[in-house]
């Protein structure tokens, strides 16, 4: 659904101002008219070979959460399922702490999400569509801090938490992720294409403030931007590691922290370890099986990491 | 039209009548005044939170991390600081652990980000061209982007598990000896860099895909009129076509390779882990800034070698660009 409204609005009025050219939504997913070769058969057994390695690793640690440990450590491996998946995975949840680690992920990755798709439209729709001093470095600057590697600030971070009380608490993985700046250029590239001037000059004339132009206006344009940006910064949050391993522990953490502890422990169970992975992996797998389409093109809109 | 639209949209006073009651010129100025104040404020309000969020919990950490590296600091006693200038960086650079671990950094990252950005190049010709199953295939790529580095990196730790992990039984069928995937230091940086590889070759090759299809097709027909061959079309077409798309994943790979961290981490299993190894065979500059903040409670180390990290990055970008112009003085 999102391939056909985050794209391609070729018919989009002209703009009255000259714009930089958008790598973003117009092209997306454009099928091309002279692409005219069609893959022959090498090109599906390549294709083919490389869907096995992305899936394999992920099967396998189905097939090895659904055995038991002795089963595991046999030569050759297993290759098919056995019967213990749910017990495996009912372990997981109660003695591996998985349980409590996917609630505190989907609250962490929620929260982060919803803010980031909210301050995101915010901001794009200002850096698209309204006019002040500035604009343009202000734009460059949020590109910039792009190329800032968030580990660099651990250490002053982790000092600020534990002054505000935060160490081993969630808003101190929330607070620092609740904007994101691939959010915003996403958004303005986004709201650029998809938002006529029109719609906003008529907001103006009927004597709508910003706020509520923006309410009214810009945000059902933006939503289908909107369930990108919400999907790729969930799948983000949820895996980040750094971060939360180092300001979160044992009796509160993420999915990722927690799965450190399973493999990290004196009595290694293997199939145990792999239901947690399992455990930890499936919420996305499920959006990705689901909402596959729009996530693929999310990402080749707006070359989305986070 | 369009000029009235972008007074409005400055702000400009429309024009009104200039003899009204004094009640109503009064509310109409309030009016007036109110809607300029909108105008003009709005939009640093609308992008305030982002830049708010941003200078409290990133750019200032960054910069505090400076002075921070200047001071003694203990984990215990986060608020006693005491100034040792620059010793920190002295006792890092006499260190032979931040040597191996600067080592470590540079090798993992070139043998995990060099195949992983070719073989995406290759697998987005292929996902170009026409065919069945596109959707498939394009999502089939990105699950590894979809799995956590704690699933990748404990699914690959079975994997290349010493006794009776999956490849060293393939190793087996073939004749090869088991190889001690953990413990020796050039299998040890293989395996982390497969995981590296595999969770993000995918997710590079729809950028490039994205990019390739932006390509006008004018271009491919003029070539092949040339007479060039399809390896041909792929050099001198589709290659300098995506070239800064390229120049973008290899930007974003060479930052997540200086900041590598969880992979190496949990492939060493719980107590390795933070070494890197029993004989941090494979710690990166990520695991040390850890291993001197929370295992030796050393927070201006610590700040260091966050420091350090960053300093390499910038080297890494001045080394590409020198690179670059070399190439295109010798060509």
């Amino acid at each position: 659904m999102t391939t056909q409204s985050l794209p391609a609005r070729t018919d989009a009025p002209a703009r009255t101002e000259p714009e930089k050219p958008a790598r973003g939504g117009r092209r997306l997913l454009r099928e091309r008219a002279g692409r005219t070769h069609h893959a022959g058969p090498l090109a599906y057994i390549l294709l083919v070979i490389m869907a096995i390695l992305s899936i394999f690793p992920l099967y396998w640690t189905m097939v090895a959460a659904s055995t038991d440990n002795t089963r595991v450590s046999q030569t050759p491996p297993p290759f098919l399922p056995g019967p213990n998946l749910f017990s495996n995975l009912a372990r997981a949840w109660d003695e591996a702490a998985m349980g409590k680690a996917m609630i505190n992920s989907t609250i962490v990755a929620g929260v982060i999400a919803l803010s980031t798709v909210f301050f995101a439209t915010l901001a794009g729709f200002a850096f698209a569509k309204l006019r002040f001093k500035g604009r343009n470095v202000l734009l460059m600057l949020v590109i910039g801090t792009m190329m800032v590697p968030p580990q660099l600030g651990v250490v002053p971070l982790f000092m600020m938490m534990s002054e505000l009380g935060w160490s081993q608490q969630l808003p101190a993985v929330i607070f620092p992720t609740l904007v994101s700046a691939v959010g915003v250029f996403f958004m303005r590239q986004y709201l650029s294409e998809a938002l006529p001037d029109e719609l906003v000059e008529a907001g103006r004339v009927d004597g709508a403030h910003s706020l509520r132009i923006f309410w009214s206006i810009v945000l059902p344009v933006a939503r289908p931007a909107m369930a990108v940006i919400f999907m790729i910064t969930f799948v983000h949050a949820w895996n980040d590691f750094f971060w939360p391993f180092v300001v979160l522990d044992m009796t509160n953490p993420t999915v990722p922290v927690a799965l450190t502890q399973l493999s990290a422990g004196y009595v290694r169970d293997q199939s145990l370890i792999m239901a947690g992975a399992l455990l930890g992996t499936l919420p996305l797998l499920a959006m990705f099986i689901v909402f596959g389409r729009q996530i693929v093109s999310g990402i080749m809109a707006g070359a989305v990491k986070g | 039209m369009a000029t009235s639209t972008t007074k409005a949209l400055a702000g400009e006073e429309p024009p009104g009548p200039s003899r009204a009651g004094d009640g109503k010129e009064t509310s109409r100025r309030r009016g007036a005044w109110l809607h300029r104040l909108d105008v003009k404020g709005a939009p640093y309000a609308f992008i305030a939170p982002f830049f708010v969020v941003f200078a409290a919990f990133s750019f200032y950490p960054l910069v505090y991390t400076s002075w921070i590296s200047l001071h003694d600091v203990e984990l215990a006693t986060l608020d006693v600081m005491e100034w040792v200038a620059f010793d920190n960086y002295v006792e890092l650079w006499g260190d032979s652990r931040f040597w191996n671990a600067l080592q470590n950094t540079i090798t993992i990252g070139v043998i995990s980000t060099v195949p992983q950005l070719l073989m995406a190049l290759g697998i987005a010709h292929l996902l170009n061209y026409r065919m069945r199953a596109s959707l498939f295939f394009r999502v089939a790529s990105l699950v590894p982007y979809a799995t956590s580095v704690g699933a990748a990196a404990l699914v690959f730790t079975m994997i290349f598990e010493r006794d009776f992990g999956m490849i060293n039984w393939g190793l087996g069928l073939v004749g090869i000896d088991p190889v001690n995937w953990e413990a020796d230091k050039w299998p040890a940086q293989a395996a982390i860099s497969t995981i590296v590889i595999w969770r993000w070759t995918g997710y590079n090759a729809l950028l490039y895909l994205a990019a390739m299809q932006a390509i006008p097709a004018d271009r491919y027909e003029a070539a092949s009129l040339d007479g060039a061959s399809r390896w041909q079309q792929f050099r001198h077409v589709t290659v300098p076509g995506i070239r800064s798309t390229i120049v973008f994943t290899i930007v974003l790979s060479t930052i997540g390779a200086t900041q590598l961290f969880g992979e190496p981490l949990i492939f060493g299993q719980g107590p390795n882990g933070v070494t890197g190894g029993a004989n941090n065979q494979y710690q990166t500059l990520g695991l040390l800034l850890y291993e001197e903040g929370w295992k030796n409670y050393q927070m201006g180390r610590s700040a260091t070698v966050a420091w350090a990290m960053f300093m390499v990055l910038v080297l890494a970008f001045v080394a590409q660009r020198l690179i670059k112009r070399l190439r295109s003085r010798t060509s």
